[in-house]
């Protein structure tokens, strides 16, 4: 294939021309100091800096984000989990493990049938899958943002159930996250199901 | 005490060569570690990043704009593993690093950074054949790329070793060719014969290619520069010079972009930051040649208002004198290095056949003409 060449004037093809256009363009994006919060503007202009100074700056979070899954309480910061175990079983990684409080064990609040002795995941074996946030009845856990999990050593990566549940419960974050229609008051998830369930044309 | 020293420096004259050498090395070192960063730092703000500010001072959380990174990255080099592939020419493997930084170094012993420091010319040899001895070392460079090139054992390398020898023949001429106008100004015997004050000591028995005779001559006012008596000399130099450095856009050599890294893709570890020294070392050489001789070397011709008693423009009596002259010094050149890390993210690189287009076919008849068109011009004015 032949490659048409552009003809250039003389003066163009003494390279100064587009060297003095190489020395503005440079000099314009060096002297780019706006920094803009993430891409959105970014793209579109060329006077701010792309870089996102990592942990001083972060991502906001999408909505629906998989993240590490956390225990919940709910409105009365009460422990919702209700040690099923179902989690535990439908756990592809096996990182979650529940230890049941028995027949003696205690709840922490009047009225309230079981709660977990022990709730451990391993965070260094989840996947981030949901398969727990799906299977759980009472939607005590939740996949929420958090993904930059670090840690010293394996043991740390290890949450028991006292720091699942201060991670998950304290801001609400999971009500936000499920919020939908000026609906406030918790999550709501088997009242939605049962609706679908009903709306779904009959089965025979 | 004094006394004492003084008697030592007096009986063995090459001590005093050896701390100008320990003393310029101190110098350069960090200079080549600060380019280094100065590299990153531009070409990052260049491309719309930020570029690595946060390494400062050890073991605190002192940040410093990321003033640490050159440490850094000089004990990471450090702790990597020193690996040498199977199958490479063992001897002339381990020798190219060095043979590629060596040459680069050598050019500072002829180079005047200063005026006088005491009773000392601040410069280590002060060669009567400066230039020439300038040019030879400086085309040695070459041949540790091209070694390396060959040792390898690697495609990659070969074809960086080829084409670096492919550049050198065509700057090298067109670069001899463009100091000869200098020195058909400088190399004036006429001027040299009526000195003044501390010139006459600067300049006593030194001969016509003597590089601290081009600054002289360039130290009456800044229109005095070759860079604006020779400009044409002085475009070709400064190619030639990013040619000589290995720089885009005429860093065939290297090539990142089609020949993973050239001539040193088999290299790790110390060695490979031998040859990264000697590259910026060489930046830093090639700027130093260019400010002797095209920008007046330490001289600052401020003009009779500014500088009544020439202290920025006559060598010096004084210690703080000298230093100060060592300061302009080293402020030229790293105008002259930014430059050059400037240009490098602003050109695409020419293939070699257009480099050695350009040097043969343009800039060598180019420089012949400019020496011409300068001896008319001296016939003429004579």
């Amino acid at each position: 294939m032949k490659v048409e060449r552009a003809k250039l004037t003389w003066f163009e093809r003494l390279y100064i021309p587009s060297i003095l256009n190489g020395f503005k363009v440079t000099l314009r994006h060096f002297f780019s100091w706006k920094r803009s919060k993430v891409y959105g503007d970014k793209q579109s202009s060329y006077s701010a800096k792309l870089t996102m100074q990592y942990p001083e700056e972060k991502w906001p979070v999408p909505d629906g984000y998989r993240g590490a899954p956390y225990l919940v309480k709910d409105e009365d910061a009460n422990t919702k989990c209700v040690s099923c175990q179902l989690c535990e079983f439908v756990c592809p990684p096996k990182a979650i493990r529940i230890t049941p409080p028995g027949q003696s064990g205690e709840a922490d609040r009047e009225g309230a049938e079981k709660m977990p002795k022990e709730f451990d995941i391993n965070m260094l074996r989840c996947i981030y899958c949901g398969f727990c946030q799906e299977v759980c009845p009472e939607e005590a856990i939740y996949l929420l943002k958090d993904y930059a999990i670090t840690g010293e050593n394996r043991e740390e990566l290890i949450f028991n159930k006292e720091k699942l549940l201060s991670l998950g419960g304290e801001d609400k974050r999971a009500y936000a996250h499920h919020t939908q229609d000026g609906v406030t008051e918790g999550i709501k998830k088997w009242e939605k199901k049962t609706q679908e369930a009903k709306d779904q044309p009959a089965f025979h | 005490m004094l006394n004492f020293v003084t008697e030592i420096f007096s009986s063995y004259p090459w001590l005093i060569v050896l701390v100008k050498v320990l003393g310029v090395f101190a110098v350069i070192m960090p200079m080549v570690a600060y380019s280094v960063m100065a590299e990153r730092r531009i070409s990052a703000l260049i491309q719309d990043r930020i570029g690595p500010n946060r390494v400062g001072i050890p073991f605190t959380r002192v940040k410093l704009l990321g003033l640490g990174q050159p440490l850094a990255d000089g004990l990471k080099s450090f702790l990597k593993e020193d690996f040498t592939p199977a199958y490479v020419k063992r001897i002339f493997f381990w020798l190219a690093p060095a043979v590629a930084m060596i040459p680069s170094f050598v050019v500072f012993a002829v180079i005047p950074f200063g005026s006088f420091l005491g009773a000392q010319k601040m410069v280590i040899a002060d060669l009567n054949v400066g230039i020439l001895f300038t040019f030879g070392i400086v085309s040695l460079g070459v041949y540790g790329i091209v070694l390396a090139g060959y040792a390898s054992n690697s495609k990659y390398p070969f074809l960086g070793g080829i084409r670096s020898s492919a550049q050198m023949i065509s700057y090298e001429i067109a670069m001899g060719m463009a100091v000869v106008p200098v020195f058909m100004l400088a190399a004036d015997s006429a001027w040299q014969s009526n000195l003044t004050g501390t010139w006459k000591g600067y300049l006593d028995g030194v001969g016509l290619l003597n590089l601290s005779s081009v600054i002289a001559y360039q130290s009456d006012s800044f229109f005095s520069w070759m860079i604006f008596k020779q400009p044409i000399a002085f475009c070709i130099f400064l190619v030639a010079i990013f040619a000589e450095t290995n720089r885009l856009p005429f860093d065939m050599p290297e090539s990142e972009t089609e020949l993973v890294a050239g001539y040193n893709t088999e290299y790790s570890s110390m060695r490979f930051a031998l040859f990264f020294m000697g590259e910026y070392a060489a930046m830093i050489a090639g700027s130093a040649l260019m400010v002797v001789l095209f920008c007046g070397g330490w001289t600052l011709p401020l003009g009779a208002t500014l500088d009544p008693n020439g202290y920025f423009s006559t060598p010096a009596d004084g210690i703080i004198q000298g230093v100060l002259h060592m300061v302009v010094f080293i402020m030229k050149i790293a105008v002259f290095l930014v430059l050059m890390i400037w240009i490098r993210w602003m050109l695409p690189r020419f293939r070699y056949d257009q480099l050695m287009n350009i040097g043969w076919k343009r800039f060598l008849p180019v420089s012949l003409a400019n020496i011409i068109l300068t001896a008319i011009v001296l016939w003429a004015t004579a």
